[in-house]
């Protein structure tokens, strides 16, 4: 199975399967119950992405749930890609989400295990982890293709879903398990991944390459996370402190090397040439942006990264 | 073995400080092996009470001793003939002994004196660490004799998750990810194509998440 089977009615997929690059990117809902928060964002970057993910209480700090968001961006004509980690719900809480968001025609999830809650604003709370993220795409899969819940109820109204999941090609033990590790998510029925942000262009192409060998672009579309630097105390943040990050020092190195106030605009200009770089790399269909707490900046990185119009597709 | 440690005094005196004839119970299993709750601690723990309400002005008895197992009935019934010369009991048993004595002596008032912790194993004296979850259904035998559910702290059985940097987990720098323990071992042993075969949802009913579990042995229930 891959990305151009099993037809949903995804944008996101349907852009990938006409060999588009595909441009997605993310809001992250607000620590309260002010639901205007999320169209604000969406309406910021609604005409330049395919799709807009909403992140499910990332790195563990409790906010406006990304489900609800979700049927909010839907009923704006917005097409949202529902974020939906392991850590916080067994797998009757899982499913009955993937029904409920499937029944306001939400078409696309990313499955995703999650941060620990140690990293989040309720340190002291218990950890579900009844799934991984493995297991919750092959959940989607069964549901989508099958009818079927994990305990055996079979269903008829089925839940259309683009499946994606993440991939991390910097994390540990090396870049030749994290290929693995997709081949994996590939196996389970996962039709897209968007990647961790790539700061270390050689250990993405290395991944890219190891991907292209075993045939796994063909069937997982990949999807290549950017994040701009808003300054050089953030590279230097995510350089030390944020577990799973591979920024080089030439990145830290160049955002030093301008004045203050233009950091923000070497940022953008080192996303753009990385988008560049990468869309010139086998099997690379598309770019996530996660432009964090910095939605407004995603129209102009879409544009001058000549990503701008968005194509249009039927249904979409 | 089972870990713990024993609780802080503070705490301790917190619980027994309005009862006046105080029997410190402690254990030579598990306990003993890991210096919680054994003779030796259970001696000390005594001394420290006794200082403790002479100072204060109270007069009480504490008195200590040891069984050689709580969490089996021939031992716990030695205490039979005394028991009742106590308002409380404080044992220093894992939360198994414990209870069982509360089984056994249900109208007696006994208190935890120790923090029961994990099954685990001794990596210098002082210094346990976990190595079992007691999950019910054994899957060593597929992850190189590593368990993820007790050593990923995402118990996660398709591991390891993005935030392995450096062979540690992201919960701390010190934690070492035990996906990647499984990794080093299953390339150690050549078995590297053991990790791709998705695992599917574990069946949790044999951990906790089943209810109160038991094991009856009608082999050994002649």
């Amino acid at each position: 199975m891959s990305f151009m089977d099993i037809d949903t009615p995804s944008k996101l997929q349907k852009i990938i399967k006409a060999g588009h690059l595909a441009v997605t990117s993310e809001v992250g809902p607000p620590r309260s119950a002010d639901g205007k928060v999320i169209e604000e964002k969406g309406n910021l970057i609604k005409d330049y992405v395919d799709a807009i993910n909403v992140t499910d209480n990332q790195t563990s700090v409790c906010r406006l749930c990304s489900l609800a968001s979700c049927i909010r961006l839907k009923l704006m004509g917005l097409e949202p890609v529902l974020q939906m980690v392991t850590r916080d719900r067994n797998r009757i809480a899982l499913q009955s989400d993937i029904l409920g968001a499937a029944s306001f025609g939400i078409n696309n999830m990313l499955c995703l295990t999650g941060d620990h809650q140690h990293f989040g604003d309720h340190a002291n709370a218990v950890n579900v982890f009844d799934l991984d993220s493995i297991q919750l795409i092959q959940t989607v899969k069964m549901m989508r293709d099958e009818g079927r819940l994990i305990g055996g109820h079979e269903f008829d109204v089925k839940p259309q879903i683009f499946i994606g999941a993440a991939a991390n090609p910097f994390a540990g033990p090396n870049v030749e398990l994290r290929v693995a590790r997709l081949a994996k998510k590939a196996a389970a029925g996962v039709q897209f991944i968007q990647t961790q942000c790539i700061y270390n262009m050689d250990t993405m192409k290395t991944f890219m390459k190891l991907m292209v060998d075993r045939g796994l672009h063909e069937k997982v579309a990949v999807l290549a996370g950017i994040t701009p630097m808003k300054n050089v105390g953030m590279a230097r943040y995510m350089q030390k402190r944020v577990p799973g990050i591979d920024v080089p020092d030439a990145i830290v190195d160049r955002l030093k090397g301008v004045p203050k106030e233009k950091q923000a605009d070497e940022g953008i200009n080192i996303a753009i040439e990385q988008i560049e770089e990468l869309k010139e790399v086998e099997g690379i269909r598309g770019f996530h942006i996660m432009a964090i707490e910095w939605e407004e900046k995603v129209p102009e990185i879409v544009e001058r990264a000549g990503l701008y119009p968005r194509p249009k597709v039927n249904g979409g | 073995m089972i870990r713990a440690v024993g609780k802080p005094l503070e705490e301790i005196i917190g619980m027994v400080q309005n009862f006046d004839r105080i029997l410190l119970a402690g254990c030579d299993g598990c306990v003993t092996v890991c210096e919680a709750g054994g003779l030796k601690e259970t001696k000390v723990l005594g001394s420290a009470l006794r200082l403790y309400f002479t100072q204060a002005g109270q007069n009480k008895v504490v008195d200590e001793t040891t069984l050689t197992r709580q969490c089996d009935k021939e031992y716990l019934a030695q205490l039979g003939d005394r028991i009742d010369n106590y308002d409380a009991v404080v044992s220093l048993a894992c939360g198994a002994g414990a209870q069982f004595m509360v089984d056994m002596y249900k109208h007696k008032v006994v208190f935890p004196g120790v923090d029961t912790c994990f099954i685990g194993v001794t990596e210098e004296r002082g210094w346990y660490t976990e190595r079992c979850q007691a999950c019910g259904r054994c899957i060593l035998a597929d992850t190189g004799g590593i368990c993820p559910i007790a050593r990923c702290s995402k118990r996660m059985l398709n591991g390891p998750c993005g935030g392995s940097e450096g062979g540690k987990c992201e919960v701390s720098p010190e934690m070492p990810c035990g996906w990647q323990l499984i990794y080093d071992r299953l390339k150690t042993l050549g078995q590297l194509d053991r990790f791709e075969k998705p695992v599917d949802p574990k069946d949790w009913t044999s951990s906790r998440d089943g209810g109160i579990r038991k094991i009856m042995r009608e082999d050994l229930r002649i």
